[in-house]
């Protein structure tokens, strides 16, 4: 695992090596495909969804509405624009909650390991893993009411002890590498030694980690914004798209049809691109699989 | 085998202890007064103050865990606000629409995922292989709640094999009850299947790729039979983990499902709790859910001894 | 007619040749040495033997087992054969065994694959097995498991599979590599044992020179794929045909030569070690009693002064790498004192200061996991500079980290590469340059030549000789391998069960061992001269007996 090693020398290789990956490059395509629709819907949507035209509700799929209308006559194109931008955005910040919390604890508790304070951060670790982020969005809405804020913190909470843990088993074994020692018999302190030769070579696994978490956090939005504990109207989100489809399903299947499928591409899109990045990164593993 | 049995057991006593004091800081102590938030802002202050002298609200915070915690040991889990009857009622039918359909969709995965994952794992890099990782892949990709819906789509409203959702209540007969879960189990069991799959074949690559491995294929066996009694039972390990996790996600998962196919289970009850802002519901039903997950991470603890003689050792 | 014939054989991998045209025979009860250094196709050879190539593998040429022609073999036909003809021991004895098996079933596992035997004849043919490789049913019951067992035992429970049904060919890759001296000797002396009394042909594969010279009948010199000399052992090494059978035979004897500068203060104590002792806490036994103690260190003493070079031999857990890591201060100590050019290093609850600490350096073993693969050489090789109270400026920085280069005979230009772009004995000098860099007053070499190849090791250890003459550096010189202490050090201490048991001019006590471990070590270190003067003997013997 922490053979994820790239000398940075080798960066064009990796480059290289990325553009060789097919499994890398339809991910990442298909990411920046998504990535575009949000950054776009800031400033263009073909149609501006807050327009209510209920004589064009529930239109099938055509030339000038690619994936038709929904009950309000809204263009589901432009919704699921707009929807890719809540996801991303939410689950994006929730990996960001993630890492900036997760990696130092797991670092800490890497170079304090055995200590009581080890065993306190991995003890959280565990209570936090038995907290489902669904349950967590429970429990948070039940006190302050359903938000897209809420969406975040639940998922990003359980973000949390994924990257601490996954930091601190990468990073003991690092800390048994000789060069770790050296750097000990140098004299550096334990934190020095985490930010100069820890942190740097456990960062391709974050990274990997980092869009699994990504395309997780995609599909725990959407099932959020499903029931009702995810973003809140006006905003248009997948989940929510979904919800209001369902209750639609038997006349007009086709508004369940669409969110969903990009729901579906932009996951598949960050999990390709993850196991292509693992390749890349490890190109020992990719000849052992 | 017995110290480590006590060292988990403990483990699991002091997780169940945390759990219950987040649940209660965050849905008793965060709001401040939990009976004004319960019945909003137009309350008159003696309908505010009859509740939480109902609930018992006057009492400090501390004496108020240890009477939630001592009650739930009796099984005693408070009266529902908006209900009026015991919480412990409302909970018990419920109760069991979810975890039978958790339980059922999680046996429907392993079972679906073992030969799949193994099958892929002992046949790498053929045409097989290559096709079971793709269509995992799209399975890994798939919200469970829409794939339900697709299976009403299909099932329900094309073909008209199921109903498209209710439940007969176990009354009604254990098949006719097993029917209405069956969609269910199944959209929330092939995405995890999937999941549970690539886990299964990759560990199992990783273990085909042991030292012990080949020297079982040095004493004569085959391929295959190095496979299935040495490679398997070692490639376990890291699948038991990831089948301890998938329940709390099927349980989650469960919870989001019911809503497709109109199931009375802890799922709707929540969901209603929370618009009537009924804490008592809330808390309790995120406390039995909790004890669910940990229960079963402690199952999964207890397996890995079963498979992994190493542990069996007195490491208490 | 051989046993086992090959001729011809070829290996590539993926269109790179790995083996060209190797030949090699063995005959039945008779032990063929196959020795190369990493890299040299020996570990390939048994492998095509075995046809347990990796994925991707091409091979041709002729393997013949008792005459049949294993190239024209199916899969199905060499699963009979494998386990049942020929058996195999590998290299790693933690991992060669099922965990989650017990011993008694993956001995008997042999047995039912390869006959119809009833599953309780099969576990009686397994503990007859278990018996013959010397683990004793009162002691070793089948339904033990590999995790209970020290890497010796569990050599010994590969070994009983490979034998169970009596092969007629035993091939052994490296067999002892992983083990102790004395587990060594112990497992040599069994395989040699059971080639004795089954009549098997053995392969024995190794890089050590001085085990082949013990064991071997023939021996075959392997060099990138290639056989380059092979035949009668006695013979080969007396005449040594090949330039690189010499060179290996030199390097493996190698004694760098001393030539030591006077500089003042050479001799004075640099480091004075005195009752040093490490607890290890155990786990607790339950939940109420206290957590017991385990003594790694044992009121170790030592001295060691400028310019001299001290060895630290004995075996895994006697507690040199414990008392290592007290000495570079990574650990405290629970007792006892460490003197630094007469101050205090570290004692009880007390660690070195930076400038104190700047005196010690080390060189680990492992020359792939002592970088930070991220840094540029210069940076990996200036890092102890961090200990200077006063940055060096960017010339002086530069100055000195190309004088460390070029002391440790590599070019100022090396300094702007990555650690990838360098080999194992290559890495190894520039870890002796990372030391070396803030004028140490000692290096503590931690097994620092055990991972090199031998003719790596013999440079490695000249370097090491010429930077102690020169610099009169010291050296505490940890190792397992006995020949290697006595070319380099001057002085030695033997550690058993955390005590230092003998201690003496390393002349004297390799001549004349007065403590019984000391004597059970240097008796289980195969020595090549004398393996190959015993060896002539029992020749000339049968060669008399023959004649007359």
């Amino acid at each position: 695992m922490t053979d994820m090693n790239v000398e940075p020398s080798l960066r064009m290789g990796v480059v290289l090596a990325a553009l060789r990956t097919p499994s890398f490059m339809i991910g990442l395509v298909l990411t920046l495909v998504f990535l575009f629709a949000a950054l776009l819907s800031f400033v263009w949507t073909p149609y501006d969804v807050t327009q209510l035209e209920i004589a064009n509700k529930l239109k099938t799929p055509s030339a000038t509405h690619w994936f038709g209308t929904d009950a309000f006559g809204r263009d589901i194109f432009s919704m699921v624009m707009i929807g890719a931008r809540v996801s991303i955005a939410v689950a994006l910040i929730a990996v960001g909650i993630g890492i900036v919390i997760g990696v130092p604890l797991g670092l800490l508790a890497a170079a304090r390991h055995g200590t009581l304070l080890d065993e306190i951060v991995m003890r959280a670790n565990d209570l936090v893993f038995a907290f489902p982020a669904l349950l967590m969005a429970i429990m948070i809405t039940a006190v302050f009411g359903p938000s897209a804020v809420n969406a975040i913190i639940a998922i990003g909470i359980f973000n949390i002890p994924v990257f601490a843990r996954l930091s601190r088993g990468a990073a003991l074994s690092l800390w048994q590498r000789d060069y770790v020692l050296a750097a000990r018999v140098a004299g550096k302190g334990r934190t020095l030694i985490s930010a100069e030769h820890i942190l740097p070579n456990i960062t391709n696994l974050l990274i990997v980690q980092g869009t699994i978490q990504f395309s997780l956090g995609i599909l725990a939005e959407a099932g959020l914004a499903y029931v009702g504990l995810g973003t809140q109207p006006p905003l248009p989100s997948w989940g929510r798209m979904l919800s209001e489809a369902q209750t639609m399903i038997y006349i007009a299947p086709h508004l369940a049809i669409f969110p969903g499928l990009a729901i579906v591409f932009t996951v598949l899109g960050l999990n390709l691109m993850g196991d292509g990045l693992r390749d890349i990164f490890d190109p020992k593993l990719r000849r052992a699989r | 085998m017995l110290p480590y049995m006590i060292k988990r057991l403990v483990s699991l006593t002091i997780s169940l202890m945390a759990a219950s004091l987040v649940i209660f800081f965050v849905i008793e102590v965060v709001p401040g007064d939990p009976a004004s938030f319960m019945l909003g802002l137009n309350a008159s202050p003696e309908t505010v103050a009859a509740l939480r002298d109902s609930l018992g609200l006057n009492a400090p915070a501390p004496m108020r865990y240890w009477q939630w915690i001592t009650g739930l040991v009796q099984g005693e889990f408070g009266i529902s606000y908006t209900y009026k009857v015991p919480v412990s009622e409302l909970i018990a039918d419920r109760f069991w629409v979810s975890m039978p359909l958790s339980v059922y969709a999680l046996m429907l995965s392993t079972a679906i995922a073992f030969p799949v994952g193994v099958i892929a794992a002992a046949r790498r890099n053929s045409p097989t292989d290559v096709s079971i990782m793709g269509v995992t892949q799209l399975g890994v990709a798939v919200p469970n709640f829409w794939f339900a819906m697709l299976l009403v789509l299909l099932f329900s409203i094309t073909l008209r094999w199921f109903s498209a959702g209710g439940f007969p209540g176990w009354e009604a007969g254990f098949f006719a009850c097993m029917k209405a879960l069956t969609l269910p189990a199944i959209a929330l069991a092939l995405p995890q299947a999937s999941i549970l799959a690539r886990v299964m074949r990759s560990s199992l690559l990783d273990t085909l790729g042991e030292d012990f491995v080949r020297t079982a294929r040095a004493k004569g066996l085959t391929r295959r039979q190095a496979l299935w009694r040495h490679a398997l039972r070692n490639a376990l390990i890291p699948v038991l983990t990831i089948i301890g996790l998938q329940f709390s996600f099927l349980l989650a998962g469960a919870i989001i499902i019911e809503n497709v196919f109109f199931l009375p289970g802890l799922g709707r009850l929540v969901f209603q709790s929370i618009t009537q802002r009924d804490l008592i519901v809330v808390k309790s039903v995120i406390f039995l859910l909790v004890f669910a997950v940990i229960l079963v991470t402690f199952i999964v603890d207890v397996t890995y001894a079963i498979v992994d003689p190493r542990l069996r050792r007195a490491r208490a | 007619m051989a046993l086992l014939e090959i001729e011809k054989l070829n290996v590539s991998i993926k269109g790179t040749p790995i083996l060209r045209d190797v030949g090699l025979g063995v005959d039945a009860g008779e032990v063929l040495g196959v020795v190369g250094e990493s890299g040299s196709g020996k570990s390939m050879t048994a492998m095509a033997i075995m046809q347990l190539l990796p994925v991707g593998t091409e091979w041709n040429g002729a393997v013949r087992l008792g005459g049949k022609a294993l190239e024209t073999f199916s899969e199905k036909d060499m699963c009979a054969l494998r386990g049942n003809e020929i058996g195999m021991v590998f290299q790693e004895p933690m991992t060669a065994l099922n965990p989650v098996q017990t011993i008694g079933d993956q001995v008997a596992e042999t047995i039912l694959v390869h006959s119809g035997k009833s599953r309780r004849e099969a576990r009686r043919i397994a503990r007859e097995a278990l018996n013959r490789v010397g683990l004793p049913e009162d002691r070793f019951p089948l339904d033990r498991y590999p995790h209970d067992l020290s890497g010796g035992q569990r050599q010994r429970v590969v070994i009983a599979m490979a034998i169970a049904l009596r092969p007629k060919l035993l091939i052994a890759d490296e067999p002892t590599t992983a083990l102790d001296v004395t587990t060594q000797a112990q497992i040599l002396k069994l395989l040699k044992k059971l080639v004795d009394e089954d009549g098997m042909g053995m392969i024995l594969i190794t890089h050590d020179l001085a085990v082949v010279a013990d064991m071997a009948d023939h021996i075959a010199i392997m060099k990138d794929g290639e056989v380059v000399e092979a035949g009668d052992t006695v013979t080969l090494f007396r005449e040594m045909k090949h330039p690189y059978t010499r060179s290996l035979f030199e390097a493996s004897n190698h004694v760098p030569s001393r030539n030591p500068v006077n500089v003042p203060g050479r001799g004075k104590p640099v480091i004075e070690v005195s009752g040093v002792v490490r607890d290890y806490p155990l786990p607790r036994r339950s939940l109420f009693s206290a957590p017991g103690h385990f003594r790694a260190v044992d009121h170790v003493s030592l001295a060691i002064g400028r310019g001299e070079n001290v060895g630290l031999v004995g075996e895994s857990g006697c507690g040199k790498s414990t008392l290592t890591r007290a000495i570079l201060a990574l650990d405290p100590v629970q007792s006892g004192e460490i003197k630094l050019d007469g101050g205090v290093f570290s004692t009880h609850g007390h660690g070195p200061d930076r400038d104190m600490r700047r005196r010690v350096q080390v060189v680990f073993q492992d020359p792939y996991s002592s970088f930070n693969p991220r840094h540029r050489v210069d940076r990996l090789i200036a890092e102890p500079f961090f200990l200077l109270d006063e940055q060096p400026d960017r010339e002086e920085r530069h100055r000195r980290i190309n004088e460390a280069l070029v002391n440790v005979g590599l070019q100022p230009s090396d300094a702007h590469k990555y650690i990838h772009e360098f080999s194992g004995g290559q890495r190894q000098r520039i870890a002796i340059a990372r030391a070396l860099i803030i004028e140490p007053s000692l290096i503590v070499l931690d097994e620092a030549v055990s991972a090199l190849d031998v003719s790596i090791r013999a440079q490695i250890l000249d370097l090491l000789a010429d930077l102690s003459d020169r610099l009169a550096i010291s050296y505490l010189f940890i190792s397992h391998d006995l020949s290697v202490v006595r070319a380099i050090t001057d002085r030695v201490l033997v550690m058993k069960s955390g005590k230092v048991v003998e201690e003496g001019l390393t002349e004297d006590v390799f001549r004349n061992p007065r403590h019984p471990y000391t004597k059970e070590l240097l008796a289980a270190t195969p020595v090549l001269d004398e393996a190959l003067k015993a060896r002539e003997a029992r020749a000339a013997a049968s060669g008399l007996g023959a004649s007359s």
